[in-house]
């Protein structure tokens, strides 16, 4: 999926005609795509996650990392970035809700793995969905009191949340406090497949997870609640008024980004050996955030190859040193003056946002 | 445990009101700019630590080696402020130029003008760790803290029980409050105060009514920056150091402090600064300072439960004249 | 429906295209100077480096791969038949970026041995892939008491543990200061706690009253901890953490009124520390520290490397610049004995036995030295200086 999407975002040139031109032909592909029969799909879907599979591989590794190991690299940052922005795309890019803390779901999912594994020494497969159920409940905790608060609350309410439970890992000796938690089990051997240190496997289980979210997100962006959320996203009191049991909606959006981000943090957890509270700093809630909306916010292929960049990126360019934080944030400045929608925006989103704006001069516009 | 309560609240009390009143400070910067545009400026925070490196460069020009007094002081804070404002004023606006007036012009997401802010907060503190600190400020290791000369005595004006009042506290809450009033008396008298109101209600027609909004956005990063300066020469007064990624808790801090007070507000974010000054010294005698944070968001969760647009409300858009 | 699919295939041609062009470039800058002649015998082998040298904390870094690097000019300057190249790998102390790294240090740069990694966290993750890269491994300043206890065989390190530090440090303060009441801070970063952990226990059990408070690492406004130390009125203070808070909180600790001594481990051990909290508050600082820094050493071998690194860095060998030199000259003794995979070198390591320029190196079975030593160095007139090993060191 990832390399097959990254040629238009190389091809995004700094010169307004190109970029134009860019847009048309991605409107070209995507009304073809539109219209194209399942089999057609499906045949590129297997090519895409067929691709992925031999991603891996020394061939690509030579150009895609040549300072530092491509598979592991596969697996974190890039694979783990792609799945938190996956997640955390339903709360921002469907539901509209502005998320600042999501990097605690994380958390909370890695430290179950952590502790249940190590207290209990419990099967991978047996904490997943206790990781992800403890992760969802925190996001109902979170959720429950907040979500009546409306934009920029929310997000300083969510932030806060990331903050508190990182500093309650930080603070409580029951779980390591700042010295986390060592000696993490790994999955069980299946398949094949030995769950030891060397990441191919982690990184075809993460393929696996992906998938799997991908199409529930898929299913769950086409069904009610999908439309419900648009619904919420572009105008909350007419929803509310339509009959939209918003705050419920709301909650639910809540709900399954949380499940996500745990999911993330459980599989993450089973191959790193070791966790500490300093692994889940605020920043990385800002970076999975402008991975989303660097993507193109609410569009599942865009804020893939959003995550893919912003996670590779700083890797692949190893060799500027100091220098790539710097450039990585004029290039965040750069591509949101250059596409401010993201780089594969979501249509309907940006078909609805041209026609409810107003004036250039008009402040306020989308949410 | 209220023994210690007693036994401390009058030097926290001190401390938590100084240390609010640089959040306070701060969080008018983005309590202006969220009033006019409705946008969270992220790289405000950098704004604030561009301020205290421009006092840094007065303080190191000058060759200060020695606190001052009298006269001399009064003159070396009046130069201090002076350069620290118009140094973060003039990078607030260079910012909205870059960052921010691109996007506005092409109407587009808040979220997109959000994800900007924070690649130009990324790009200012790498800015200043790799080139601006070592190569202009002398320092080769560009991530250390930066320590100043000492400005001024700091020996206790006066002590109430057990509480120490040392000069740069008063300097700094008093300092604060002056600026608040300021800005209240520029924002709601003056006729550019006027032209922010208007655009803040209503941009559409403010434009019809013959307002310059490109103008009003400047002055509003202007002066918010310039608040952001003087708060950055205050922290410099009082903590005599600064670092590349000063402004980054700070600027959570006061973006908090403006949320609790009610964003947008004036006068809460002077309100809301205080308050989030003293309830985390207040917190942190009876937890341990190792809670401070966690105490400050609980209140904030707990008062927007309450009062889901923080203590005062959202004010600056609605009609106050 | 056939020209769409034949238009479809044709942007993935054309992506492979770009990649396969990308490939060539990417290939150009991976073929740097030939990691192994060719034949049987290699004619360089490659030692990596790993730890912050571009983040937080790499002014503790740089200064061991700067020592390490010079014995590796040195043994090069020799001309030995087979020659080393130190490959720096820069985790910025990150777990998550120190395990891609290892892994690439591995698999792609055939590395034969490594130093570090410098930090304890990072140690934690990529012990587990140097144990099955066969890579061995010596860490000039990873100083967390479990590392040795995972049962690592390819694992060394050249510096006591932050529970020996801390004990030492904390009997010398008890001793030297006789303090009735003590105050533990630390900035709860994972280094710091272990520390401070065993100064709060030691000084407890040589009968002072003591408490506790913990500072933000991030923050910059410490009165809070200051108004509960001055409440206290302790006779001494111990911080756990790195120089950069360690000069904010001694500053606004001194500013506030606070008289009490202060004393601190190795994260504190840099000139920044005076530099931070001005000369006046800094004075009399007693800093402990595994480390042996050359601080007015005046002949030997020690003072002849304090001027090649002088001569090579244009500055004076800082923390950890004497480990990283040894680390280095411990695996270059190993290579010149023709021992030239990490399996051999490694066997190599556990016989070796030599004096270096910090320390006698000579490492027991879980990869600990067999002996050490803690220095206590103290703030004089706004220098550091040395005051000797932990056992026989005065305060005047």
């Amino acid at each position: 999926m990832k390399t097959a999407v990254e040629k238009p975002a190389k091809s995004g040139n700094p010169l307004t005609g190109a970029r134009r031109g860019f847009g048309r032909a991605m409107d070209r592909v995507r009304d073809r795509w539109a219209d194209a029969p399942w089999w057609q799909r499906w045949t590129v879907y297997v090519l895409l996650i067929g691709l992925a599979l031999i991603l891996p591989s020394d061939f690509f590794a030579s150009f895609m990392s040549p300072h530092t190991h491509w598979p592991s690299l596969l697996f974190n940052p890039i694979g783990v970035y792609i799945l938190l922005a996956v997640g955390l795309n339903i709360v921002v890019g469907h539901a509209g809700l502005l998320d600042l803390g999501f990097v605690a779901f994380y958390a909370i999912g890695a430290y179950n793995m952590a502790l249940i594994g190590t207290k209990f020494g419990w099967n991978f497969w047996a904490i997943l969905p206790i990781g992800i159920l403890m992760t969802a409940v925190s996001g109902i905790i979170l959720g429950a009191p907040t979500l009546r608060l409306r934009g920029d609350y929310l997000a300083i309410v969510t932030l806060g949340f990331g903050e508190i439970v990182r500093i309650i890992a930080e603070n409580t000796d029951a779980i390591g406090a700042s010295r986390g938690i060592t000696n993490i089990p790994h999955p069980p051997n299946m398949f094949g497949l030995e769950f030891l240190l060397d990441p191919l496997p982690y990184y075809y289980l993460l393929v696996g997870v992906v998938v799997a979210v991908i199409i529930f997100a898929r299913r769950l962006e086409r069904s009610r609640v999908g439309r419900a959320w648009t619904a919420i996203r572009e105008d909350e009191d007419a929803a509310e008024i339509m009959g939209v049991p918003t705050f419920k909606f709301k909650l639910l959006a809540f709900f399954i980004g949380a499940m996500i981000g745990g999911l993330t943090g459980v599989v993450w957890a089973s191959k790193v050996i070791a966790i500490q509270p300093a692994n889940f700093p605020f920043i990385l809630s800002a970076t999975i955030l402008a991975a989303v909306v660097l993507g193109g916010s609410g569009n599942l292929p865009g804020v893939m190859v959003g995550a893919f960049l912003i996670a590779w990126l700083p890797e692949r360019f190893r060799g500027l040193a100091d220098y790539r934080i710097l450039a990585f944030g004029a290039a965040l400045v750069i591509m949101m003056a250059l596409r401010p929608e993201g780089l594969l925006p979501s249509r309907q989103r940006k078909a609805e946002l041209s026609e409810g704006s107003g004036t250039e001069a008009s402040a306020e516009v989308g949410k | 445990m209220l023994n210690d309560f007693i036994d401390q609240f009058g030097p926290s009390t001190v401390g938590g009101l100084a240390a609010g009143a640089i959040y306070a400070l701060i969080a008018l910067g983005y309590t202006m700019v969220y009033g006019v545009l409705r946008l969270i400026n992220f790289a405000h925070s950098e704004i604030f630590m561009i301020g205290t490196f421009s006092g840094l460069a007065v303080i190191m020009t000058l060759g200060v080696s020695e606190p001052q007094s009298g006269i001399a002081l009064i003159g070396l804070l009046l130069l201090l402020s002076v350069v620290a404002m118009v140094g973060s004023g003039a990078a607030a606006v260079a910012l909205e130029q870059i960052a921010y007036r691109p996007l506005r012009k092409k109407g587009s997401s808040r979220l997109a003008a959000l994800i900007s802010a924070i690649g130009a907060s990324i790009f200012l503190q790498e800015l200043f760790a790799i080139v601006v600190i070592p190569h202009l400020y002398d320092h080769p290791r560009g991530r250390d803290n930066i320590g100043t000369q000492q400005l001024l005595d700091k020996e206790p004006l006066f002590t109430l029980g057990n509480t120490d009042v040392r000069p740069d506290h008063l300097i700094v809450i008093v300092a604060s409050i002056a600026m608040m009033i300021a800005l209240d008396f520029f924002v709601n008298r003056s006729r550019i105060g006027r032209g922010i109101r208007a655009t803040a209600q209503n941009p559409e027609t403010a434009v019809l009514m013959g307002i310059n909004i490109d103008r009003i956005v400047r002055i509003t990063f202007f002066v918010g920056g310039c608040m952001a300066g003087i708060a950055g020469l205050l922290y410099l007064l009082q903590f005599e150091e600064t670092r590349y990624n000063i402004g980054f808790v700070l600027g959570i801090k006061a973006f908090t402090a403006a949320v609790l007070g009610g964003i947008g507000n004036l006068r809460g974010a002077l309100l809301g600064g205080l308050a989030l000054g003293l309830i985390e010294n207040w917190g942190a005698i009876f937890f341990g300072s190792a809670w401070k944070d966690v105490i400050a968001f609980t209140v904030l969760v707990v008062i927007l439960m309450f009062r889901p647009t923080g203590i005062l409300g959202e004010s600056l858009q609605v009609a106050r004249a | 429906m056939r020209p769409k699919i034949a238009r479809l295939g044709g942007a993935l041609a054309a992506s492979m295209a770009l990649t396969l062009t990308l490939a060539a470039c990417g290939g150009g800058d991976s073929t740097e100077p030939a990691a192994s002649g060719g034949g049987d015998s290699p004619t360089t082998l490659k030692i990596g480096f790993m730890g912050d040298l571009t983040g937080e904390n790499s002014a503790i870094v740089i200064p061991p791969r700067n020592g390490a690097k010079l014995a590796i000019d040195e043994y090069n300057a020799k001309n030995p038949k087979i020659k080393v190249e130190l490959v720096p790998y820069d985790s910025q102390g990150n777990p998550d970026q120190a395990v891609p790294l290892a892994q690439q240090a591995i698999t792609q740069d055939k590395i034969v041995a490594l130093i570090g990694p410098a930090f304890s966290g990072e140690s934690k993750n990529v012990g587990p892939i140097l144990e099955q890269g066969k890579i061995p491994s010596i860490s000039a300043s990873a100083t967390n008491p479990d590392l040795s206890k995972n049962g690592w065989k390819y694992w060394h390190r050249l510096v006591a543990t932050d529970a020996a530090q801390g004990k030492a440090v904390a009997d010398f303060l008890a001793k030297a200061t006789s303090a009735k009441k003590a105050y533990v801070i630390d900035d709860k970063q994972e280094y710091s706690v272990g520390i401070a952990d065993v100064a709060f226990e030691t000084l407890k059990a040589a009968g002072a009253t003591i408490e506790r408070d913990k500072i933000d690492q991030d923050g910059s406004d410490y009165s809070s901890t200051v108004t509960k130390v001055k409440a206290f009125a302790p006779d001494l203070i111990f911080y756990g953490g790195y120089y950069a808070q360690a000069g904010r909180l001694l500053k606004q600790l001194r500013t506030g009124g606070v008289k009490a001594a202060f004393a601190s481990g190795d994260g504190s051990l840099d000139q920044n520390l005076v530099s931070g909290a001005g000369a006046d508050a800094a004075e009399g600082a007693v800093v402990g520290c595994p480390c042996f820094i050359p601080y007015g050493v005046t002949e030997g071998p020690v003072k002849t490397f304090a001027d090649n690194y002088k001569k090579a860095y244009n500055a004076d060998p800082a923390i950890y610049a004497t480990e990283g030199y040894d680390a280095a000259t411990a695996f270059l003794q190993a290579i010149e004995k023709g021992h030239t995979t990490g399996e051999a070198i490694n066997t190599y390591l556990s016989t070796v036995d030599f004096t270096g320029v910090s320390k006698p190196v000579k490492f027991g079975p879980d990869g600990e030295l067999g002996a050490t030593t803690i220095h206590i160095y103290r703030v004089k007139g706004g220098q550091i200086t040395w005051l000797g090993d932990s056992t026989v060191a005065k305060l005047d």
